[in-house]
């Protein structure tokens, strides 16, 4: 039984190109509905899955922010059959490794385990068993609201979480994407075990859900994986109501809050762009121009390499469903936090204005292009992909068609791009540090009316 | 010192299991540098590491993060390259990357499209030899390394917290010197420092190359003797042992930061490993995966879960090293707990083991997660070219994994009973890391937030 296993798996991988070089997904629905991407690869003894539920932050009931998050980290606080540790035993005798994380967009569990069915079989049913029957125990509850509420109470005092949390009440004061940011003491203490059990009736609903898994496993194996692995779910509720646009932000905003730490945290953003968004190429290689590329980037040249004024200097773009955000981060000793704001907001001003030149454009697209293979060079890599391409149903196609489009893009679309979508005034800014802020010459105020 | 010529194959067993024959060369050049090539054909990518046998356990008070210092200088030009154009070559054709410097060592990576390799190692090569250091550049690098400093060190409880641990947990042992140095070293340092500490130890003869990925080992280990072989080996620096002396007294130490949370960390000197058939740090290891090393391990069991006096609970034990080493339990109390509580906690873990010792369940619970993680390891490039490296750089052979592996499997409830019996007062050191809470400064939520505009 064993040998002719192996034999199959070397069958396979002498006569197909190496599964990560060039990888095949596959795709089907389960009885239910729900969507399963799979790639087949027997180089390792592996197999990864990932389960999404719309069930992330974004659902937070107002009031309640924190009830997604407590809800996925007590899915495996037991079972009606289970106890809390037995399940942990259960898992560490089993050598597979469980965990969960709650992004705006969805929940998701995921599972490491060896691929001999051996153990591979018992631990999708553990996993299975865990989503369909928690029992989400009064005292583990107590035990993690408490444990929450100190986190919380700790990373209260890091100005860079602080930053973050200000900018993101700034980019969606109202919209479930902030609720996040408005998680308190307060709310957590107001989260029942009911609400636990109602979000969980409500969202983790197998119809919505999607499957990813790599490793080695033949695609039979994985269709019965992905059928085991939401079968015991109740059926048939309704779907949750479509997520609203993001509103766009009031202009200008900025917030300066004293700090004892020894650097001031600065934070600029405002909510921006989609997985199916028109721009999504222009955008993201302009980023890698302006703060994505690392040492490539001009945020890093002109505050690092040029002013010695920080370690390190970064923009980000993070696409959800609906208008995610683009965000600017850096720290600075705080004495210095005028200067350096002023340098970052003329190097975004210039950006927006004038787009990349024609040699950063290139150098953008030579690495995007000749990098995009080590994106997925690892199964867990690639199970992050297969999870983002089934959630926002991408193409079956994202992963070869991300390079040709990137290729494509001239100064011109980036440039356009970049103009269009962001107006530097309407930036949302946030120190965190200094008391008050001097920002320097008219260099420092809002670009946008550098156009 | 001809031995450029022994080749090793290892791996030839994997090609019998059909699939992902994992195939490691290793070759040494006459110059003395060490390269180990590892074929993993699953992506049509590489990694490529240059490990560095120098770090801050290197290093003398007065002059601490020199190594680290000199880490970023490595980016700043050479006779032919100028500043920032490694990145900027890497970057261009694909690829990534980075740098970092431990206490043990100091490690250059690159992770590109395989076919790019050789690019990587031309550009290694160049900079093994021929950096430049301008003081124009070399002052506008010190302020980023302050700025480091604050964000990773000044401004963390933890990074207060390990800092403080080290420095007092040691009286002789460099290990005692933050790897980013003292700030008002770093403050003080000199382009010379540099320039010295450069010529001293980055030499062929000090260092191990390593590229895991799509590649043909005998083809790179060819490669790299073209691109390294013109470098000539160097008289290293004596390296003298400053052993620490031995500790005699339990040592009880506090710093306040702002925070709101306080930290306990109990440290006890104990051995590392330093040849393969020690038995001691085997023990100490699985002691440390029994208490930490996974989803039902004793530590977050029985302090966060069931007592609940902690908000965390964890365990940590590295016998590879060339400085000296601690076993430690760190932990958070939870709201309310008292650090007098939560230390006698935490003592009770080990003594519990100390004479009661351990099951065979939890020693074989603990032996398959080893297993496992040694199958889901695999996974990463970067990661299997981490140990390979590691090995190489801390006086073993990449080979001795396996080894290393079996000694640890093979520790059994008697040897673990004698490492817990092991952690004794008098080579404990205890810090404490006192909470300055920010209440009263009103940081969040602001009632009433400050608008500039």
């Amino acid at each position: 039984m064993r040998l002719q296993r192996l034999i199959i798996a070397a069958g396979v991988a002498a006569a197909a190109l190496p599964a990560l070089a060039d990888p095949q997904l596959q795709s089907w629905q389960t009885k239910e509905g729900a969507r399963v991407l799979f790639v087949e690869a027997h180089e390792n003894a592996i197999v990864d899955v990932q389960l999404n539920f719309d069930a992330g932050n974004r659902r937070d009931p107002s009031g309640k922010p924190g009830l997604a998050d407590l809800t996925l980290g007590l899915i495996d606080a037991g079972t009606a059959k289970m106890g809390e540790e037995a399940v942990r035993e259960r898992l560490t005798d089993l050598a597979a490794s469980l965990s969960g994380s709650a992004d705006a967009d969805s929940a998701s569990l995921t599972l490491r385990v060896l691929a001999r069915p051996e153990v591979r079989d018992p631990a999708v049913a553990l996993v299975a068993d865990l989503v369909a029957h928690p029992a989400f125990p009064e005292a583990v509850l107590k035990r993690e609201r408490e444990r929450s509420i100190d986190n919380l109470r700790q990373r209260e005092t890091d100005p860079g979480f602080l930053a973050g949390r200000e900018l993101t009440r700034l980019m969606y004061p109202a919209h479930p994407y902030g609720s996040g940011a408005r998680l308190s003491a307060d709310s957590l203490k107001r989260i029942s075990r009911e609400d636990l059990l109602a979000f969980w009736r409500t969202y983790y609903r197998p119809e919505s859900a999607v499957v990813a898994i790599v490793g080695d496993l033949t695609r039979a194996d994985a269709q019965r994986l992905a059928e085991r692995l939401l079968a015991g779910l109740p059926k048939g509720r309704p779907a949750p109501p479509a997520l609203a646009d993001v509103p766009a932000i009031v202009p200008g905003q900025q917030k300066v809050i004293a700090h004892p730490a020894s650097q001031a945290h600065v934070v600029f953003g405002l909510p921006l762009i989609t997985r199916h968004d028109p721009d999504y190429y222009a955008l993201m290689a302009g980023n890698y121009v302006l703060g994505g590329g690392g040492f490539d980037a001009r945020l890093m040249r002109e505050l690092r390499d040029k002013r010695g004024l920080t370690y390190g200097a970064s923009s980000m773009l993070a696409p959800h469903e609906k208008a995610g955000p683009f965000e600017v981060s850096f720290s600075t000793r705080k004495d210095q936090a005028g200067e350096a704001l002023t340098v970052a907001r003329s190097t975004i001003a210039d950006f927006v204005a004038d787009g990349p030149t024609e040699a950063e454009l290139e150098q953008a697209k030579a690495n995007i292009v000749g990098g995009f293979p080590m994106r997925f060079d690892s199964n867990r890599k690639l199970l992050g992909y297969l999870a983002v391409i089934g959630w926002y149903r991408l193409p079956l196609t994202f992963l070869s068609d991300y390079p040709k489009k990137v290729s494509a893009l001239t100064v011109s679309d980036v440039r356009d791009a970049w103009r269009r979508r962001i107006d530097p005034a309407r930036l949302a800014t946030v120190v965190i540090g200094p008391a008050t802020l001097a920002e320097q010459g008219a260099k420092g105020e809002p670009a946008g009316q550098s156009r | 010192m001809k031995n450029w010529h022994k080749l090793v194959v290892a791996g030839l067993f994997a090609a019998a299991a059909g699939a992902a024959a994992a195939e490691t060369v290793e070759a040494t050049l006459e110059n003395g540098l060490k390269v180990v090539v590892r074929r993993d054909a699953r992506a049509p990518v590489a990694v490529s590491q240059l490990w560095y046998r120098v770090g801050s356990v290197d290093e003398v008070n007065g002059r601490t993060g020199l190594s680290h210092l000199l880490e970023h200088m490595m980016f700043k030009g050479t006779k032919t390259v100028p500043a920032g154009e490694f990145s900027r070559r890497i970057a261009a054709a694909g690829g990534q990357d980075n740098a970092f410097t431990s206490r043990d060592y100091t490690v250059y990576f690159q992770q590109l499209a395989a076919n790019r390799l050789p690019l990587s190692l031309t550009l290694e090569s160049d900079r093994m030899a021929n950096l430049t250091i301008a003081d124009d550049v070399f002052k506008k690098e010190l302020e980023v390394v302050k700025e480091e400093r604050r964000w990773r060190t000044d401004d963390q409880p933890t990074g207060i917290l390990a800092e403080t641990l080290y420095a007092n947990a040691f009286v002789a042992n460099p290990v005692r010197y933050p790897v980013i140095g003292w700030m008002d070293d770093i403050q003080n340092m000199k382009p010379d420092d540099l320039r010295a500490w450069y010529r001293e130890w980055y030499a062929p003869n000090n260092a191990t190359l390593v590229v895991v990925g799509d590649v043909d080992p005998q083809a790179v280990i060819a490669l790299a003797r073209k691109e390294f072989e013109p470098l000539k080996s160097k008289t290293l620096a004596e390296r003298r042992p400053q052993r620490e002396p031995e500790q005699k007294g339990v040592r009880r130490v506090s710093v306040k930061a702002p925070s709101e949370l306080s930290y306990l960390t109990l440290a006890w000197q104990v051995p590392r490993l330093t040849r393969l058939a020690e038995a001691d740090p085997y023990a100490l290891s699985m002691l440390t995966e029994l208490l930490d090393g996974h989803d039902a391990a004793r530590l977050p069991r029985h302090l966060v879960r069931e007592k609940k006096v902690a908000l965390s609970a964890s365990s940590s034990y590295d016998p590879l090293g060339r400085g000296a080493t601690l076993f430690t339990l760190t932990a958070v109390p939870a709201n309310g707990a008292d650090m007098g509580k939560l230390e006698a906690a935490l003592k009770g873990e080990i003594a519990r083991i100390a004479q009661g010792g351990v099951s065979e369940v939890e020693l074989a619970r603990v032996r398959r997660q080893v297993e496992a993680s040694r199958v889901f390891e695999k996974d990463s490039m970067f990661g299997q070219a981490m140990q390979i490296g590691s090995l190489e750089s801390l006086g073993f052979s990449w080979r001795d994994e396996d080894e290393m592996n079996r000694r640890l499997l093979a520790v059994d409830a008697a040897a673990v009973k004698r490492a817990a019996q092991s952690l004794v007062d008098d080579k404990l050191t205890v810090v404490t890391l006192v909470a300055q809470p920010l209440k009263g400064r009103q940081v969040a939520p602001p009632a009433n937030p400050k608008e500039l505009r």
